[in-house]
Order: structure tokens, then sequence, then C-alpha cells
């Protein structure tokens, strides 16, 4: 009873704030405005499902005109959209090799590859993002590579006027916005991140039950010093890549249209949108990306990845010296990557102009030139949904009856249409099916992390897409779900549902052994 | 009625010539994969041979011969490429014969300066050295390096990519060794002291490096001889390709993903955008210019319906050429002058690979005319692509980047 107070109050704070707030635009999107019957056949196309024994019209493509053929090899998420052209495949094959670049100290004789840290989580992205799927937290006895902690302190005063709501934390002041557990020769590691797991025996209906493994994290081997008592972690791991750039394309207009702020229609489920600042566009806008929505475009985030994961700087985050803090001294005299003659270069120049530039003891540059990051971000656009294996077996059929009847959908929303764009963009208006709604949910104290990230507060997360799921085990070699890889099953995923999902929880704890075979069978073949 | 009897009946006859000429197109391709698997087989036989030689008898000379053979078995192999991308039998089983690039020090000892990264636990595994390791957490014993230790336990390992322990490239590594020298003309210089066993053994365990090299050997060639089989007689990539009533789709996406996504893009253009020596095919061998050339003339021989294998046995028939060309002759004629284009340049790489340039030194500057012509051959080849896209509207060929699924359609038809 007290935990929906609280609820409701944030809501309450938020749809209060949003009153206020211009509606939310897609600066990133080249869109075309929708006619009038447009929107009337992309109403009745997703409108939820209402018959179940038969799969609805172009529910095997997942990603439209984009989906790819399903591999039956572990390269299952790794083919380009099926729409793609000539050029935009050669721009995907380029941006592969950057994505799989390992990268090194500089300096180097390969100029235009170094940078790398000083501080890192992996020297290229596909150490952490393996096969474009989702990363699984480390064997036992073996060192984390995909997972890792975020890490913040809280801090009244980092308000953002022109976004409401937005709950003020700062980097923690010694290690920075996210804990490195590598560094270049010469300069110790940050620590590393400690976990472990308690077992706890969920019983289901009809004699069946379930063992979820609930996580404790703490840092450990820390190099320089205790942290702020203050400090907030929060564990990540590698999210799967695939249809990013068909997530990027639903107009916010649409994900707006399933925000319930306050509940209105009192079935328990709000869904706030995460509205956050982008670097790119300088304005709020809706956030897409991360487990909390954190980052409005693809651009963005990878953007954000080089810097703190790989400690290389871009024009839009241009520090040489990636995650150093002023207090790590040798990660800041440490030599870095950044090449005059590198394409883009020529942007640095207004990139110092930016307001990081009145920070003096942290030099600025590019090491990954702008042409090299939109390589990566057009290749992470663009790695291709699979099309659903088996979607009108018997058995799928019922599981998709019983995903609906427990309420799944209300927050994994099956399709959307996205943006009709200008130019050629193999985005461009796809009736697809993530089975998310992109918006912010309270999923209640056991996944909650406790630690805010804009306007999302400690427990709230972004809902996670579905389609690919099924094929995790297949491309990755082991089952591993939610925002820090704790759950070994979908099953085990679904029981961790909390706060706002409590009823869909609890509707599955008491299916049928037969029928959350079958609901599993549906995801499965997602 | 009788007119449109008439009608019907014409519509037949034109229908039956076209089929006609499609199926002959389709014969001939098959025909030309058959071929060409069936040499790449031929060549990784003499390459088993010459490697059982090596192990048996370490010299100079027979790790020559064995270089020798490698080089020897590559251009069949390249002029296989071209049918990657349009049939998903090849594509499901490619990774397993010419994976790259990869980390070297997963299979052998590297240079001290060779960054092994902490975080791929397997870039510097280096299984010669070592009978136990562990793997994900458990056990692996590699006492004995067989078969199933190379593709199934090491092999994208940890399921990095460049976990590389099967096929060509990782034959190339034993047999060479690091290539360190990027601004000269000098491959890798693996002794073949690195293969006796005894006192004179150099860099460690020689016997379990002979081992492996003679498993990867056996391992490619089974795997080759795998796929030959698929386009044989009765096999199931040969009954796919002559069972598609329009098989100019998968020709031309083969062509086109060939030439511009992995060619022009992933193994030249990135090479040239980063300047970095270790973004080269065959970076071991400083084979690169010519597997370049091998993929190109993978393309011509589709186009042209004819294939000349190592030995000089000519297999021929109706080419892509000739379908495209009783569509539009001009740009059948435009393609043809574009593809001999790329063919010159790329033989130009050759050319001043065999003098005293390497690709190597031509991806960073030190050889700046080279530097030159490698950013021809990706115009080339971008220019290639560009005909191929107008051929496939040309032909009507549906679907020709959307991996050939009928069942996707188009944006209109979503919303029927």
């Amino acid at each position: 009873m007290r935990r929906i107070g609280i609820i409701s109050l944030l809501v309450a704070l938020a749809g209060a704030a949003s009153a206020e707030e211009p509606a939310l635009q897609d600066l990133h999107l080249p869109l075309l405005p929708r006619t009038a019957e447009e929107a009337a056949r992309i109403a009745a196309v997703t409108a939820p499902a209402t018959d179940f024994s038969a799969l609805e019209s172009f529910e095997e493509l997942p990603a439209g005109a984009a989906t790819v053929r399903a591999s039956p090899t572990s390269d299952a998420f790794s083919d380009p959209s099926a729409n793609l052209d000539g050029e935009g495949r050669m721009d995907f094959a380029l941006g592969n090799g950057i994505f799989r670049k390992v990268w090194v100290s500089a300096p180097a004789s390969t100029q235009a590859s170094d940078g790398l840290g000083p501080l890192y989580n992996a020297r290229a992205c596909q150490l952490c993002h393996v096969k474009d799927a989702r990363g699984h937290p480390a064997a036992e006895g073996e060192a984390e590579v995909a997972l890792f902690l975020r890490l913040s302190v809280p801090d009244p005063e980092a308000a953002i006027a022109e976004i409401a709501g937005w709950i003020g934390t700062a980097p923690e002041p010694v290690y920075g916005g996210q804990l490195q557990n590598f560094a270049l020769p010469g300069i110790p590691a940050e620590g590393r991140l400690s976990v472990s797991y308690e077992e706890i025996l969920v019983p289901l209906a009809g004699g069946e039950s379930a063992t979820l493994r609930a996580p404790t994290y703490a840092l450990a081997d820390l190099a320089y010093g205790a942290p702020d008592p203050a400090t907030m972690l929060s564990p990540r791991v590698a999210p799967q890549m695939i249809g990013l750039g068909l997530l990027e394309a639903i107009p916010a207009e649409d994900i707006l249209a399933h925000a319930d702020p306050d509940d209105a229609d009192g079935d328990g489920i709000s869904g706030r949108p995460s509205v956050v600042w982008s670097l790119e566009h300088d304005a709020p806008m809706l956030g897409r990306f991360g487990y909390k929505a954190g980052t409005p475009t693809i651009r963005e985030q990878s953007a954000r990845a080089f810097l703190g994961d790989v400690g290389l700087s871009t024009s839009l985050l241009p520090q040489p010296a990636g995650e150093c803090t002023l207090a790590e001294a040798l990660c800041l005299a440490a030599p870095h990557g950044v090449d005059a003659t590198a394409p883009g270069a020529e942007d640095e120049a207004e990139a110092l102009a930016s307001p990081l530039a009145e920070e003096p003891a942290i030099p600025l540059g590019i090491e990954v030139s702008d042409e090299a990051l939109e390589l990566v971000t057009h290749y992470s656009r663009n790695l291709g949904v699979p099309a659903r294996r088996g979607a009108d077996d018997a058995e799928v059929l019922v599981g998709k009856e019983v995903f609906y009847a427990a309420g799944c959908p209300a927050c994994h929303v099956p399709k959307f249409v996205t943006g009709r764009m200008e130019g050629e963009s193999a985005q461009s208006f796809q009736l697809i099916w993530p089975y998310t709604d992109l918006l912010l949910h309270d999923m209640g104290p056991g996944l909650a992390d406790n630690r805010p990230e804009g306007v999302a507060t400690g427990s709230e997360w972004r809902t996670a897409p579905l389609w690919g799921i099924g094929l995790t085990e297949l491309v990755t070699g082991q089952q591993s779900y939610l925002h820090d890889g704790r759950a070994r099953t979908l099953l085990e995923a679904v029981l961790w549902h909390g706060g706002e999902a409590e009823a869909a929880r609890t509707r599955v704890v008491e299916l049928t052994p037969e029928d959350r075979a079958a609901l599993i069978a549906f995801l499965e073949s997602l | 009625m009788r007119l449109i009897i008439a009608t019907s009946a014409l519509a037949l006859a034109a229908t039956g010539a076209a089929a006609q000429t499609a199926s002959d197109v389709a014969e001939t391709y098959a025909g030309i994969a058959a071929a060409a698997y069936a040499d790449a087989v031929e060549g990784a036989e003499g390459l088993k041979a010459a490697v059982d030689a090596l192990v048996a008898e370490p010299s100079e000379e027979t790790l020559a011969a064995a270089r020798e053979a490698w080089l020897a078995s590559r251009p069949a192999y390249m002029q296989t490429e071209v049918f990657r991308f349009g049939n998903p039998i090849v594509d499901d089983w490619e990774g397993k014969v010419n994976a790259w690039p990869l980390d070297e020090g997963l299979i052998d000892y590297v240079d001290a300066s060779y960054f092994g990264g902490a975080e791929n636990a397997f870039a510097d595994l280096n299984v010669i050295a070592s009978p136990a390791f562990t793997l994900n957490g458990e056990d692996v014993d590699a006492a004995e390096i067989t078969p199933a230790l190379l593709e199934e336990t090491l092999q994208e390992a940890g399921g990095n990519e460049a976990n590389v322990a099967t096929g060509y490239h990782a034959v190339e590594f034993l047999l060479w060794g690091q290539d360190l020298a990027a601004d000269t003309d000098a491959a890798g210089d693996r002794p073949y002291t690195d293969f006796v066993t005894g006192a004179d053994c150099t860099g460690g365990n020689c016997d379990r490096r002979a081992a492996y090299l003679v498993t990867a050997t056996d391992l490619l060639l089974s795997d080759l001889e795998w796929m030959a089989g698929q386009w044989a007689e009765g096999g199931e990539a040969r009954g796919e390709v002559l069972a598609d009533p329009d098989p100019a789709v998968r020709i031309l996406t083969g062509m086109g993903s060939l030439a511009y996504g992995e060619m022009a893009g992933e193994r030249i253009k990135l090479g040239l955008l980063l300047q970095d020596p270790e973004e080269e095919h065959d970076c071991f061998s400083d084979n690169t210019p010519a597997s370049h050339y091998g993929d190109i003339r993978g393309i011509a021989n589709v186009w042209y319906g004819s294939y000349t294998g190592p030995d000089g046995e000519i297999t021929e028939g109706a080419g892509l050429q000739d379908l495209v060309t009783a569509a539009d002759a001009d740009l059948a004629a435009t393609f043809t002058a574009e593809l001999e284009a790329a063919l010159a340049t790329a033989d130009d790489l050759v050319a001043r690979a065999a003098g005293d340039s390497a690709y190597d030194m031509m991806l960073v500057k030190v050889d700046e005319d080279g530097n030159a012509v490698i950013a021809q051959l990706v115009e080339d080849l971008v220019t290639m692509a560009g005909s191929i896209e107008r051929m496939s509207a040309a032909l009507d060929a549906e679907g020709v980047v959307m991996e050939g699924s009928d069942a996707l359609d188009n944006e209109a038809a979503v919303f029927e």
C-alpha cells in the first residue's frame, strides 16, 4: 500500500510537470507528416490481437521488410536489415569492422585506431556485445567483461531546468560514472565488481517451482581509495543490438500515446517517458536506449559507449582521457590518441568550444573520427531482427493468448509502425513487432538498483524489447536476461517482474503448467 | 475468344524462352561452383601433402614447399566466394574455413609487443603451449589436439569471432607466423625449427604445433570436401539453385554483396580508413592482392559463364551476361568494362606486391602510389556494385538485396 502511494506521488509530480513542457520532438528523424488515411490504417494494423486461432498478417516478420532470415547459426543477430541498399550494406560492413576493431594504446603505428583508455572495460565493442547479442555475467572465477557497474552520487543541484522531474545525480568524484576494470600498462585499473548470488525458491501452481538467483553487488580491489559513502551502484550487462534503428524510428508521439503517468485507466500500470537532454540536438528529447532509456539516439549511445567502455573520445564527447577523473592523475597524464590528420579532426575546434572546454584540467580532442562514429551508428541501426520460427505452431498460438491474458502487452506493446521518412531509409514506414513501449515502469524492489538516472527512479526500468529473445541461447551459447543477466531462463526473467508488473507475474505463477509452457514457447518463437 | 487464346500462347512462348535461358545460367552457375570447390579440395590435398612432408622432415625446403602449397590452394577457393551471400548453405559454413581477422595468440606464441586483450580471455591462450586450460569456467583437456578441440571448443571461444582456430588463416599463421614489419616488403618469417622435435625445437612445444598444423589442415580439407559435395550431382546447394525459377536473384546478390560490402567495405576500405597494417586479408603471408584478385575473378566467372581451373580445365555455359544482354545490352557492356577495369586494378596490386612493395606498406602509406591503387580498387568495386543494382532492376529480379526471401513484402503490401 505504501509503495503504491510513493509511485502515485512520483507520477503526480511528473504528470504535473509535463503539462508545462513542449511536446517532445523527433529531432533525429527526417519525418514526413502522416496523412489521416495513413493514421487510420496504422491504428487498425497496430490494434491488439483479438483472434488467437491464427497468425496476424505479417506477424512472422518482426521488423517488416527489414526482417532477416533466421540463420540457424550463432550469426543470427549479425545480418544487416534485409531492405538495406548496396551503399548501406557497404557502410554496414565498414561499421562492423570498426565494431570488432581492437583498439590499442597511443602512440601506435596504427594511428587511426589508437587512443584506447587509459581506463576501459573492453578494447573492442564486440568483446561485450558478443555476436551482437546480450552479454552475460562471467562464469565463476573469470573476470567480468560484459557486465559492469554504473556509479553516481546524489546531487540535488544537478538539475536540468528544461526537464521536469530530473533527479539530480553526479558521477562518483573519484571513479566517475562507470567502474573500469582494465587500464593501460602502468595505470591501475579502478577495481572490479564483485557479485554473489542467493538462491530463492519460487513455488508455482501445478506443483512446479523455479529457482531465482538474487545478486548482491559490491566494489572490490579499488585502486583509488574508498568511494564516496553515498555512492549508488547499478550493474548493467551489454544489451542485444538488433532492431535498434527501428526503435529509434518510432515517432515519439506514438510512444507517448501509451504513457499513462496517472494510471488514468486504472489498470495498475502507468508508463512514463524518459526525457533526456540530447548532446547532439541540444534540446530535451525522448530517451529510448539504455536500461533506463537514458539516451535519445543511437549516435549518442555509441559515443557514450566509446567513451565509457573503451576510453575513446568523439566529437560528441571530446575527452581523450576517457573516464579519467581529476583524482586519477596517472590516467590523465597518459598519452592519448588524438590524431590531427584524422577525418573529422576539423570539427575538433568546434568541439573544443563546447561547454566541456571550460574544464581546463581535462584535455580535449577526438580519437574516433566523425566518419567512424557514423559507421558504427549505421551498423548499430541496421542489425537485422530475424524472422519468427514456428510462430503458427498450436502451442505458440496458445502461448500468445496467455501472453495477452496475463496482461503482458500493457508494457510489452507488440506493434508499432515506424515513421515515414524522407530519402532512402531501411527504417522508414515499417510495421514492427518489438514488444516494448519504450516507457519507464516501476518494477518493484526485487529488480530495483536504487540508483536514479535522469527522470527514472531507482526502481524504474524501460520495458525491454522481446524480439529475438528466443534466439539468445543459439547466439550466445547460454541464456541470460534482465539488466544484469541474473535470470537464467525466460521463466526466471518473468518471475523477477514486480511493481507495476506484479499482477501479471502473479497470473503467470497461477497458470497451469501447460499454459506456462505455452507462454515460454511463445517467447521462444519471438 | 480466339484472340485471348493467341495472347496466352504468346505469353507462354515468351516465358518458356526466358525460363530456358535462366535455367541454362543456373546450370552453369552450379557447374562452376562444383568445379571451383572441387579445385579448392584439390588445392587442400596438395597443402596436406606438403604439410605432412614438413612435419615429417622439417627444413627450409619443406617449409617453403608448404607455403607454396598454401598459396597455390588460395586462387580456387577465392573464386568460390562469389557463391556466398546468395546461398545460405555456403553462408552457414563459411566461417569454418575462411574466418578472418583472428587473435592469433589463441593458437600459438606471439610477439611480446602483441597486446593480447585481458578481456578476450583467449587472445593469449596459446593452446599449443597449453595442454590443459579453463574455458568459460570449464576445464578443457587439450593434451591431444583433435578436430573436435579446434572446431567445437576453440573456434569462436567465448562467442568472440576473433577466436579463429580453424581454416585457411589458422594454417597461414602456423606456416608464416606474425608479420611484424608493416614498413618493409617482408611477410611473416616463422623458422622451420618451430616444427623440429627434440633439442632443436624453437618456439617451444614443436610436437603440439605440428599436431595443430596437421589437424587444422585435415579439417580444412574435410570442410571443403563437404561443400564440394553440396555442389556435386545430387548435392543440396546444387539442387536449390537448379530448382530456383529466378536464379538471377541469388547470383546478383552474391556478386553485389561480395563486391560491395565484403570486399570494397570490410576487406579494403576499412584498412584505408584505419591505416592499420593488420587490416589485411592474408596478413601473415602478404598474399592479400592475390586474394582480392581471386574474388573479382570469381565474379567474372559467373558473369561470363566460364571458369578456368588451376589445371587449365574450363567449365563454361550460359552466363549471367547473356541474360542481362538480352534485357539491356548497353548495361551489360558497361558492366563488362567495369569488371575488366577492376580486374586490371587488382592485377596492378598483385604486380606491385610481387615487386618491392607489399599490401601492408600500401595500407600505411609507406608506398603512397600503392595506397592510391587500393583506393582505386574500392572505387572500381563500388562502380560495379552500382551496375549490379541496375541489373537487378533490368532483370526485374525482385529482392536482390533482400536475401531473396519472397516472404518479405514491400512496404505498400504491409498495409494491403
